[in-house]
């Protein structure tokens, strides 16, 4: 996959917001992104990072505004065609028992569809766990079952993937074996991210623009240089 | 030693009710000890209980004379209430009740329906009524478990379930384990006791036939009868509401509307 950066937004949303039991979790978020770039969503703990990401994937639904993607309202899309193109991964893996290759299957197996061995080991060689498909994922450390999770995830081919603070749950070794697969898979092979994180420092070595959020609102957003040193 | 005390049967009976919820007494004043506050509920319990059960041998008394179809609206609202409170074991969980009133309809009325045609349970009132009542107190029991089951491993487990999700699994695909594990946990309680029926206990019925002088052997069978009627009602109830509550905690974008503290 090539970047095409100038290219018409893939993502759009359009004053999205969420209000719960008269508490506002996200308000009035517009921004969007385009196929191949990477948009990191900062901000403190509470700022309605995560509760943003949950609505892009339409695990909630937004109270106002909606969200565009390739120029249709989601709201037209079947929402597990919807989430299939918008693949998440969470700050924890919530590995399926049994193996890790059935753990690749899920996705597919939902659509009628089943991944060849081939195809197992080239996702598991995306994420750097070639071999891997029949270790039981009990016995996986936790960047390995992130990993998993990210491979799993891939197994759908997203057109865009959302990652919910993905490394904060790892101690700093298993961080950085994650970082770097997702560094791979966002730059080599160009696939669209929106990746939430706390980290600053993550989100200026992997993304090109940034967005902070605080209290649910948008404070900035741009070219990650740019946003981050404001 | 009551019997020597009483010789009115009515003052008999009272004195024992009391014996027995003295007995109930105790256990409340143990638990209590213990830091377990079960005073209330008990009492409450205990007197909900004497009011309702003197209240339906009254009714019973009454329809001894009345004609056989009047059992029919009897047993529809033990339904209701069976629905009503078995709804309570589900809380926060939409449509609760309106599940559980379909499923124990479903799976108690069903087996009586089809019971009393084979001429398994008697179309007699003073039969079919107790009869009926058993399966659908079992039945309101065993949707209570497997409501309240599905309810805690749901909470429990909302981040596979939206991972399931997530990856495009359907609504229904996502909680099926749940269901499956609500619905073989809803059934233990008639499966121990199809299993130790007549080793750990005589069950009442049994008793009662044979204190009013049926044979032993008719006694016996019948009580398994009973007991095999039960776990076809409490099994269908069962496989019912965990098929339905499925519906209710989804919304139409299949998003999960049971969340903790939601």
């Amino acid at each position: 996959m090539t970047r095409s950066p100038n290219s018409d937004p893939i993502l759009r949303t359009e004053h999205l917001g969420r209000v719960v039991n008269e508490k506002i979790l996200v308000e009035d978020v517009t921004f969007e992104v385009r196929t191949g770039e990477v948009l990191a969503i900062v901000g403190p703990s509470g700022a309605g990072k995560s509760s943003l990401l949950r609505l892009l994937n339409r695990l909630d639904e937004p109270t106002s505004g909606t969200v565009y993607l390739e120029g249709t309202d989601y709201r037209q899309i079947a929402p597990r065609e919807l989430r299939r193109k918008l693949g998440m991964v969470n700050q924890r893996p919530f590995l399926f028992p049994g193996t890790v290759e059935q753990n690749l299957q899920f996705g597919p197996l939902q659509r009628g569809e089943s991944l060849s061995k081939d195809s197992v080991e080239e996702l598991l060689g995306r994420v750097g766990l070639q071999g891997y498909s029949s270790r039981n994922v009990a016995n996986l450390s936790g960047g390995e079952a992130q990993r998993v999770s990210v491979a799993r995830t891939l197994a759908n081919s997203p057109l865009v993937l959302l990652l919910d603070e993905p490394t904060s749950a790892l101690d700093q070794t298993s961080k950085l074996e994650v970082e770097s697969t997702i560094q791979t898979i966002v730059r080599d092979q160009g696939l669209t991210c929106i990746l939430v994180t706390h980290d600053t420092a993550q989100a200026a070595r992997l993304a090109g623009c940034a967005l902070v959020l605080e209290s649910g609102r948008v404070v900035r957003n741009g070219p990650t240089n740019e946003v981050l040193h404001a | 030693m009551l019997k020597l005390m009483f010789s009115n049967q009515l003052y008999l009976v009272l004195a024992q009710a009391l014996v027995a919820a003295g007995a109930a007494g105790v256990v409340v004043l143990l638990a209590h000890k213990r830091g377990i506050h079960l005073e209330s509920e008990t009492l409450v319990a205990m007197l909900r209980g004497i009011i309702q059960i003197i209240a339906v041998g009254s009714v019973l008394l009454l329809l001894l004379r009345a004609p056989r179809w009047t059992s029919v609206f009897l047993l529809a609202a033990m339904i209701v209430a069976a629905g009503a409170t078995s709804a309570r074991r589900a809380k926060g969980m939409p449509g609760a009740f309106r599940v559980s009133a379909w499923s124990i309809a479903f799976g108690s009325g069903s087996v009586i329906a089809i019971m009393t045609w084979l001429g398994v349970i008697d179309t007699a009132i003073t039969s079919l009524v107790p009869v009926g009542s058993m399966l659908i107190t079992n039945a309101m029991n065993t949707n209570g478990l497997a409501l309240n089951r599905f309810r805690s491993d749901v909470v429990a487990h909302v981040g596979e379930i939206e991972t399931a999700l997530a990856l495009g699994a359907d609504a229904k695909h996502s909680v099926a384990p749940y269901s499956q594990a609500a619905f073989e946990s809803s059934l233990i309680p008639a499966i121990d006791s199809l299993r130790s029926l007549g080793i750990v206990w005589i069950p009442g019925l049994m008793a009662g036939m044979l204190l009013s002088g049926a044979r032993p052997m008719y006694a016996a069978i019948y009580q398994f009868v009973v007991l095999a009627m039960i776990f076809a009602a409490s099994g269908l109830t069962s496989l019912v509401s965990t098929l339905l509550i499925r519906d209710g905690i989804f919304t139409a974008a299949q998003q999960l509307s049971l969340q903790p503290g939601r």
